[in-house]
């Protein structure tokens, strides 16, 4: 409040003489756990993040003789009106169709959608004169899903492929997410909390009640995607805007991943590593060491200052 | 057509004009599918006469040729077994070629709309009896189709689209897509079209019951008019129909609920039973008898605790203080009201309209006016503390945050002045009036302007971004979490980043809105002036509900418990339960409403108009 106090009246000469340091006189008591928790998160508020960093991981597995994941990771930042923004994408492909050029799709998925943002964003990632984008960032992450859709119908029929993108600006981050790839924020106190939700039966069929935890943890049919980038006439993806979790990080990840290792594990993965690069290579690691079943694929990102 | 189908534009449609196999003269294009288009032609063979047919045309695009092949296997299975089969509610086959990389077949062409057109045209719901006849007449087909010698055949994609309702009302079954419903890769990979398709048919069991529950889909979806593709799969039992549309009489709704039922064996055993019992229905309901509902609304039966009259019309919003209720007048006043019975305590008069809604700090009513000023009176004697000149006139409402009081100005400035000394601490020029009541948080004020500009501003009046609507933003901006909400008159509830400006999502309103929106749960509410009242999912910018007033929506609306209040220039003020926007009650005042109301203990206070103030419960 004082701090404040000042700030607003910057200009000014402060009213008040300044008092004598009166340290003597205070007698000290440690500061109760709420107080600390109030200064710790009152510093992060006034703390502007200033950049991200992001790591990949990638794997075949141990049982596939090809990859159809693909991923992307880019990162930046561009010109906000008082200061540089964190710009970030990053994006999990999964295809499938097997003969049916399940990479083709998650390729053109991918190149589509980042090729689709990176255009909107093209003047203010190179520090062009730029012109306002007309479209919000839902919008652009919805029409970049809505042209790769039609593209993988077109080119590659009977293909198909999840998708989760999240375009990180500042400390927001808009996913578009469509079957069963995830996005998860990744807390220092051990939480994995999952931000995106599987369009797969499975999950659906958990939802509805119709199988507990257990029974879909053997359910036969756990890769059947109700909803799939390519599939369908119409595709509606989950798009929506969450804080970046900014103590944490931010992690996307293939079900070559998140299937075959439980989250303490994962979570173990990345704290034990002593970089980001290294928690990402962790991941793969314990991955393929659980038999590697899949493709894998992982993006870890953080914000720091 | 030959000369044309070279590789520059391989997924060209076919011009009309255009002549196929010497024979099929293209006319229009009908529809369009996810592997070509289909096109209305003549048939040139009869010269004499105009017999039109459809051409459904697939354009082989797969870069494999084992897809390829693969395609085309599919497309003549499907002209083969539509070849072998008689039904009036079936198209007839004529002809199937393929050239190059398209292949065609020739269909009866079906003079009409298909189902889901039907559905989507429908001024409101479709009758009742009306779907029950389809239903009857699509029971029938599927029944020819299961009975069908040697092996039954499953239709697997019964939806609206691929209904046809021709020129006599009758439907015919389109689209024998049989090949594309299911696609497996080597894991064991299976995608489905969601929507229509019954859980069995996800794990690749598809059986003459999958029909059953997609037909009931069908017919879900055609009394409900909510698309199945656009809501979670299997979630009709979480929608049934008469809670959509309450002119369904129970039996229907038993027979769809019936054909939906999750378990296969609990659904009809076959279509001849599920025509049955909508025989019974049409029986039953008589067919033609409608069932009619009376809204279980109180309307007229809301009797104000209290009301008020002042000398002119109530165009802004009250404040309640300690018992107190101000509320500022076009006459000119700031009126003191007591609230718990609505005596009059006092009044002050400024030299011009009052049109904003008081704020209050330390036994202090702050308040602009059309006069140009800053009111700051006394709350118990009415008297003047001070007042601060702006240049133009005051329409925003003052916002007063960490010993400050910010507001915009007709002048076109933000100000914002120290609450005890009256002293203008700075200004922040925009480049329009500011009608605006800026929003405090974090350290930022955030307000609108005339000229669509949305400003975020910190404590020392230094700009820290600046976002551009296409039209005025009038409104005052709410927040949740770090979204910042306005609407504007460019007919957009716009979702901002509070940190840096940019547009996270924008909903698109029927048109202009002044209203500033609310929030509450992970709702934002907002009215426009089409008269509706909007809820929107504020992390992904989806339609949760609407609801029509019969007129503008000036006021903004509140939430209180479980209800949402909200004026009308119908005259009305509105009260809807939040979470579903149905409605709860409404009172009518004797003009339009165009402040909005507040809501304290249990009574809503409101300014009509129509010159009076009322306190309602509720």
């Amino acid at each position: 409040m004082v701090d404040f106090l000042r700030k607003l009246f910057g200009k000014e000469k402060q009213q008040q003489p300044e008092r004598p340091k009166a340290a003597d006189m205070i007698t000290t008591a440690p500061l109760s756990d709420q107080q600390i928790t109030a200064i710790v998160s009152n510093q992060n508020a006034n703390y502007e993040m200033k950049q991200l960093v992001a790591s990949v991981g990638q794997s075949v597995g141990k049982q596939r003789d090809h990859n159809e994941d693909s991923l992307l990771a880019f990162t930046n930042t561009i010109s906000g009106s008082a200061e540089s923004i964190p710009f970030g994408l990053y994006i999990v492909a999964d295809g499938m169709g097997g003969h049916q050029f399940g990479e083709v799709a998650s390729n053109a998925a991918i190149r589509l959608i980042a090729g689709n943002i990176t255009k909107k964003f093209h003047s203010y990632l190179y520090g062009l004169p730029t012109q306002m984008i007309q479209d919000s960032l839902q919008e652009v992450m919805e029409e970049s899903i809505r042209e790769a859709h039609k593209y993988v119908q077109r080119e590659a029929p009977g293909s198909g492929t999840t998708v989760t993108a999240a375009l990180v600006l500042g400390q927001q981050v808009t996913i578009a997410h469509v079957g069963d790839s995830r996005a998860y924020s990744v807390y220092p106190d051990g939480r994995m909390e999952p931000i995106t939700r599987d369009h797969s039966l499975v999950k659906r069929l958990e939802e509805l009640g119709h199988l507990s935890k257990d029974e879909a943890a053997t359910f036969p049919h756990r890769n059947v995607l109700i909803r799939a980038l390519g599939q369908g006439e119409v595709l509606e993806a989950d798009i929506f805007t969450v804080p970046f979790p900014t103590t944490g990080y931010l992690m996307i990840c293939s079900d070559g991943l998140w299937g075959v290792i439980n989250e303490k594990d994962m979570f173990r993965a990345i704290t034990d590593a002593p970089t980001l690069h290294r928690a990402s290579q962790n991941l793969v690691e314990a991955a393929n060491a659980a038999g590697g079943p899949d493709n894998i694929s992982v993006i870890l990102v953080q914000l720091i200052g | 057509m030959e000369s044309g189908s070279g590789d520059e534009a391989p997924r060209q449609q076919l011009l009309s004009g255009s002549t196929l196999v010497n024979r099929y003269s293209i006319q229009d294009v009908i529809g369009v599918g996810g592997m070509g288009s289909v096109y209305r032609a003549r048939d040139l063979h009869f010269p004499n006469v105009v017999k039109l047919v459809a051409v459904k045309e697939m354009i082989n695009m797969a870069p494999d040729p084992l897809i390829r092949e693969t395609i085309v296997q599919n497309f003549e299975r499907e002209a083969n077994l539509l070849a072998t089969l008689n039904h009036s509610s079936i198209p007839r086959i004529y002809d199937y070629f393929t050239q190059e990389s398209r292949s065609y077949l020739v269909l009866e062409f079906v003079h009409g709309k298909d189902l889901e057109t039907v559905i989507n045209d429908a001024n409101g719901f479709l009758p009742e009896d009306q779907v029950i006849s389809w239903g009857i007449q699509l029971c029938d087909v599927l029944s020819y189709l299961h009975g069908h010698k040697p092996d039954p055949i499953v239709f697997r994609d019964m939806k609206p689209s691929n209904v046809m309702i021709n020129h006599n009302g009758d439907v015919i079954l389109v689209d024998f897509g049989i090949a594309k419903a299911f696609q497996s890769g080597i894991k064991g990979t299976m995608i489905g079209t969601e929507g229509y398709s019954p859980p069995e048919q996800y794990r690749g069991e598809a059986s003459t019951l999958a029909d059953v529950y997609s037909l009931g889909a069908t017919l879900h979806h055609a009394l409900t008019r909510r698309d199945p593709r656009m809501e979670p799969p299997f979630s009709f039992a979480e929608r049934p129909v008469r809670r959509i549309n309450t002119n369904v009489s129970v039996e229907m709704e038993a027979v769809i609920n019936t054909a939906l039922q999750y378990n296969p064996n609990e659904r009809f055993p076959n279509a001849a039973a599920m025509k049955d019992a909508l025989l019974n229905v049409a029986r039953h309901t008589g067919m033609l008898s409608k069932i009619t509902t009376a809204l279980p609304v109180a309307v007229g039966g809301i009797k104000p605790l209290w009301s008020f009259k002042c000398e002119d019309e109530l165009r802004g919003t009250p404040l309640l203080h300690q018992g107190s209720l101000y509320v500022g007048c076009y006459d000119n006043n700031l009126y003191s009201i007591n609230a718990a019975d609505g005596t009059f305590q006092w009044k002050y008069a400024t030299e011009g309209g009052v049109v904003t809604k008081p704020a209050h700090q330390d036994g202090n009513i702050f308040f602009g006016s059309e006069d140009k000023c800053l009111h700051v009176v006394n709350s118990r004697t009415g008297k003047m503390v001070w007042k601060y000149y702006t240049e133009g006139k005051v329409r925003s409402s003052p916002r007063i945050a960490e010993g400050h009081v910010f507001f915009g100005s007709d002048d076109q400035d933000l100000h914002a002045v120290n609450v005890n000394t009256g002293r203008a601490v700075w200004k922040f020029a925009t480049d329009a009036p500011i009608y605006s009541t800026p929003l405090v948080v974090n350290e930022l004020v955030y307000t609108g302007t005339e000229s669509g500009a949305v400003y975020g501003v910190d404590f020392r009046g230094a700009l820290k971004w600046r976002f551009q609507a296409k039209r005025a933003v009038s409104s005052s901006a709410n927040f949740q979490g770090q979204a910042l909400f306005f609407t504007s008159v460019d007919s957009t509830l716009y979702a901002l980043d509070m940190k840096n400006g940019w547009a996270i999502w924008k909903f698109r309103l029927g048109k202009a809105s002044v209203s500033s929106p609310a929030v509450a749960d992970d709702y934002v509410f907002a009215g426009a002036a089409d008269g509706f009242i909007y809820c929107v999912d504020n992390h992904n910018a989806k339609e949760i509900w609407r609801f029509k007033t019969d007129n503008q929506i000036t006021s903004s609306p509140v939430i209180y418990k479980d209800s949402l209040y909200c004026g009308s220039v119908d005259g009305n003020l509105y009260c809807l339960e939040y979470r579903t926007g149905r409605l709860r009650w409404k009172f009518a005042t004797k003009a339009a409403i165009i402040g909005s109301p507040i809501v304290h203990d249990d009574i809503v206070y409101v300014g009509s108009t129509d010159h009076q103030v009322y306190a309602l419960f509720a």
